[in-house]
């Protein structure tokens, strides 16, 4: 049965890819090579978009309107899928050839994963790929796999410290602190004099990095291939972390739905400090503490380990899938969605910090105060390993972590077992 | 006559097979469509299982054309390599244990639980239906909606469940983000979601009952536990052997309640053989030999136990 579904398939597919060839959109990498002039191009794109459906779908709804008035021959298919569930989503469809949308917001982390599978197409050389050198260069890379372009990035972002500036006021504290020992001593001081919590963490493998990053580690070293993370930059960096939970300067944290309750504790003013990314902005400024007084509400770079400031770099590029049959309307689906106007657009509504450089001084985008407060944590991002492997490196980690949170184990016993579910993972590294 | 009944046994041993299926060539087309669809839903994915499982096959190394991308296929025959990888990896025993105690300790709430409601039931009384409605209710609606109520019903600081301890004066519990109380959370929930079925399966065991055996034991003077040890027990038992074999398998294998309650945690606490496999299977570039191979020994592990299972029924007489 299923079988017999796949070779049909393939059959369909083959054919696609010899009409795809046909009219010159092959992988021949050399510049433009569209013939058919993009305003006579037709068909249905189906995009899975995999942002918050109700603060951010809407926006990106408009712009699609804006694509169709622009091309009216092609039709735009939205579909949201929760973004817990995209990956797997995706690549159930990819596989099977079945119900794979045209185009997908794929995580920046999915990237090298999805195209060392062969489930995208390659976009160098077609109209997705447009004024490349606007792009900021460490999101850019994100796209990009085994010397080819995959993935046009839509937003990029990091993690930086919220704060709930009334709260820190109360302890004494003008300004956020700078340095993970500062991070703890003004979580101490507003749990004594104010009575809320001081630190709400997310046990997420994610959230950790902040910490590793601060001490100089890594989950890996791509270069040397070296399994770094129970090296003892990154054994130092999960002790600060491992030290705010013993302490009681972050609050107990959840284990399930960890983000939820640490985001909830956050807006509902129950803790002065969150780290997050810009994500959260709309849902943040819709909280309780922070609904009719915005400016409550702060961002700063995460606070500095021993080493450095640093943070991972997140965020989502588009990407089309290899066996699309709308591959033309695709491409420039793409285009319009990633060009610097509908960036910033999206930026000035929803905050979203844009890839292209020009998007960032646009009008639109600078109305929008929280593109400013973001650029000085984004200065602070960290380009992260883009290989195939790197979204099985946090599952690991998040169960050793909620065994550290959960009180459960250390930090270097935890590492070490960490590490050594990685040399499974990632055949042939070193530790 | 003589002579043709002769002819037929004579040549029975060489046309049996065709003369089985004139006989019963009904039969076989009535059953035809039944075995047709076991093979292709059951029996192909089985033999394909088990070839996968001898085979080093992922995500990665499986050939397929996808629009110009063509990947060829590179997994090989590895023989055993999946089942020694699996049985000597230091997360089986672990597992393993704690899939066992899942599964005894729910099924034996299932069937107590859902014995004694179903003794209460089998009683005439007042709005008899209205209390079997209720108690069969929470087998109506879906498992998955279920697991997400109780999550919600359990989560540490804004549960439900919570609030009503620190209402009555209590500190509240971290149901589900402490190993041992997480552990406690699934079986209460899948206790919740499995009684229903016991109960209604043993209510109609009860009912089948003849009375007049009561009424004779009664007349003998016999109490009402040597009635209910001598008389419902063995009574229910063709029932109940049956109920017992079914919730073991389907309690062994229970993924929903799991997966969607604490997702295995907190730190692979409450991971069962199931959610295991599962995570071998979906987490990262799909690794389909050695889900396969899981696949394998958890199925291994129910036959083996459903076996033991019947040749224990048997020795008691038994004929099942």
């Amino acid at each position: 049965m299923r079988r017999v579904l796949t070779s049909a398939a393939v059959a369909a597919a083959l054919a696609l890819a010899v009409t795809a060839c046909g009219d010159g959109s092959g992988d021949t990498g050399t510049a433009p090579a569209k013939s058919a002039a993009p305003a006579e191009v037709s068909g249905t794109v189906t995009w899975w978009d995999t942002s918050d459906a109700t603060t951010e779908g809407p926006v990106f709804q408009e712009i699609i309107k804006d694509f169709e008035a622009r091309y009216p021959k092609i039709k735009v298919n939205y579909v949201n899928v929760p973004f817990a569930n995209a990956r797997d989503k995706f690549k159930t469809a990819a596989q099977s050839g079945a119900g794979a949308p045209d185009v997908l917001r794929t995580d920046v982390g999915w990237v090298a994963e999805f195209a060392s599978l062969g489930y995208l197409a390659p976009l160098d050389g077609t109209p997705a790929v447009d004024k490349p050198e606007e792009f900021l260069p460490v999101p850019a890379a994100s796209g990009k796999f085994n010397g080819k372009t995959y993935g046009v990035p839509q937003v990029t972002d990091t993690l930086g410290l919220l704060y709930n500036k009334e709260l820190l006021k109360k302890a004494g504290y003008d300004q956020p602190p700078a340095t993970m020992a500062d991070l703890k001593k003004v979580a101490l001081d507003v749990k004594s004099k104010t009575g809320a919590g001081g630190l709400a963490l997310n046990v997420d493998a994610y959230f950790l990095l902040p910490f590793i990053y601060g001490e100089g580690g890594d989950f890996v070293d791509v270069q040397n291939k070296k399994i770094t993370i129970s090296s003892p930059q990154s054994v130092a960096g999960v002790k600060i972390v491992e030290d705010l939970i013993t302490s009681g300067a972050a609050v107990k944290p959840a284990l399930q739905d960890s983000y939820t309750n640490a985001e909830t504790a956050f807006k509902d003013g129950k803790v002065a400090m969150i780290f997050n990314g810009p994500w959260s902005n709309a849902d943040n400024l819709g909280g309780k503490v922070f609904k009719d007084n915005p400016d409550n509400f702060g961002v700063a770079p995460v606070p500095a380990g021993s080493v450095k400031a640093g943070s991972p770099l997140g965020g989502h590029d588009y990407t089309v899938y290899a066996g699309s049959k709308n591959l033309d309307a695709s491409y420039l689906f793409v285009q319009f969605m990633a060009s610097a106007e509908s960036q910033a657009k999206v930026a000035g509504k929803l905050g979203l910090l844009p890839t292209r450089q020009p998007a960032y001084s646009a009008p639109e985008a600078t109305a929008n105060p929280k593109i400013a407060q973001w650029q000085k944590p984004m200065e602070t991002a960290v380009e992260r390993p883009w290989i195939p492997e790197a979204a099985s490196l946090f599952q690991p980690l998040v169960e050793g972590y909620q065994k550290l949170a959960g009180g459960q184990t250390t930090t270097e016993p935890m590492l070490t077992d960490v590490a050594t579910a990685y040399q499974g993972i990632l055949k042939g590294w070193s530790l | 006559m003589t002579a043709d009944v002769v002819a037929t046994r004579r040549a029975a041993p060489r046309s049996g097979a065709r003369r089985l299926l004139s006989r019963h060539w009904y039969a076989w087309a009535m059953t035809a469509p039944v075995v047709i669809v076991t093979l292709v839903l059951v029996g192909y994915p089985l033999v394909r299982g088990v070839y996968l499982s001898l085979t080093d096959a992922t995500e990665g190394n499986m050939g397929r054309t996808i629009g110009m991308n063509v990947i060829p296929s590179t997994y090989e025959f590895v023989g055993l390599k999946n089942y020694t990888d699996i049985l000597t990896s230091a997360e089986f025993l672990g597992r393993l244990t704690w899939t066992v105690v899942w599964t005894v300790v729910c099924v034996a709430l299932h069937v107590s639980i859902g014995l004694g409601l179903a003794l209460l039931l089998n009683r005439p009384m007042r709005l008899r239906s209205l209390y079997r409605i209720l108690l069969v209710l929470p087998w109506a609606v879906p498992a998955f909606v279920s697991a997400f109520i109780w999550r919600y019903l359990l989560n540490g600081e804004f549960g439900v469940v919570n609030a009503m301890l620190r209402a009555a004066g209590f500190a509240g519990v971290s149901w589900l983000d402490d190993p041992f109380w997480a552990k406690v959370s699934v079986i209460a929930c899948n206790v919740w979601l499995g009684v229903p079925f016991m109960m209604l399966a043993l209510l109609g065991g009860l009912q089948a009952i003849p009375r007049e055996l009561y009424e004779a034991a009664e007349v003998d003077g016999a109490t009402p536990w040597q009635r209910f040890r001598h008389i419902t027990l063995p009574g229910l038992r063709p029932v109940s052997s049956t109920v017992v074999l079914l919730g073991t398998i389907w309690t062994f294998n229970q993924f929903p309640v799991i997966f969607l309650l604490t997702r295995g945690g907190p730190g692979g606490a409450t991971e069962i053989l199931v959610t295991y496999a599962y995570r071998q299977a979906f987490e990262g570039i799909r690794n389909y030999s050695g889900s396969a191979a899981w696949g394998m020994v958890i199925l291994a592990l129910l036959v083996v136990m459903a076996t033991v299972y019947r040749r224990a029924l048997r020795q008691q007489g038994e004929a099942w």
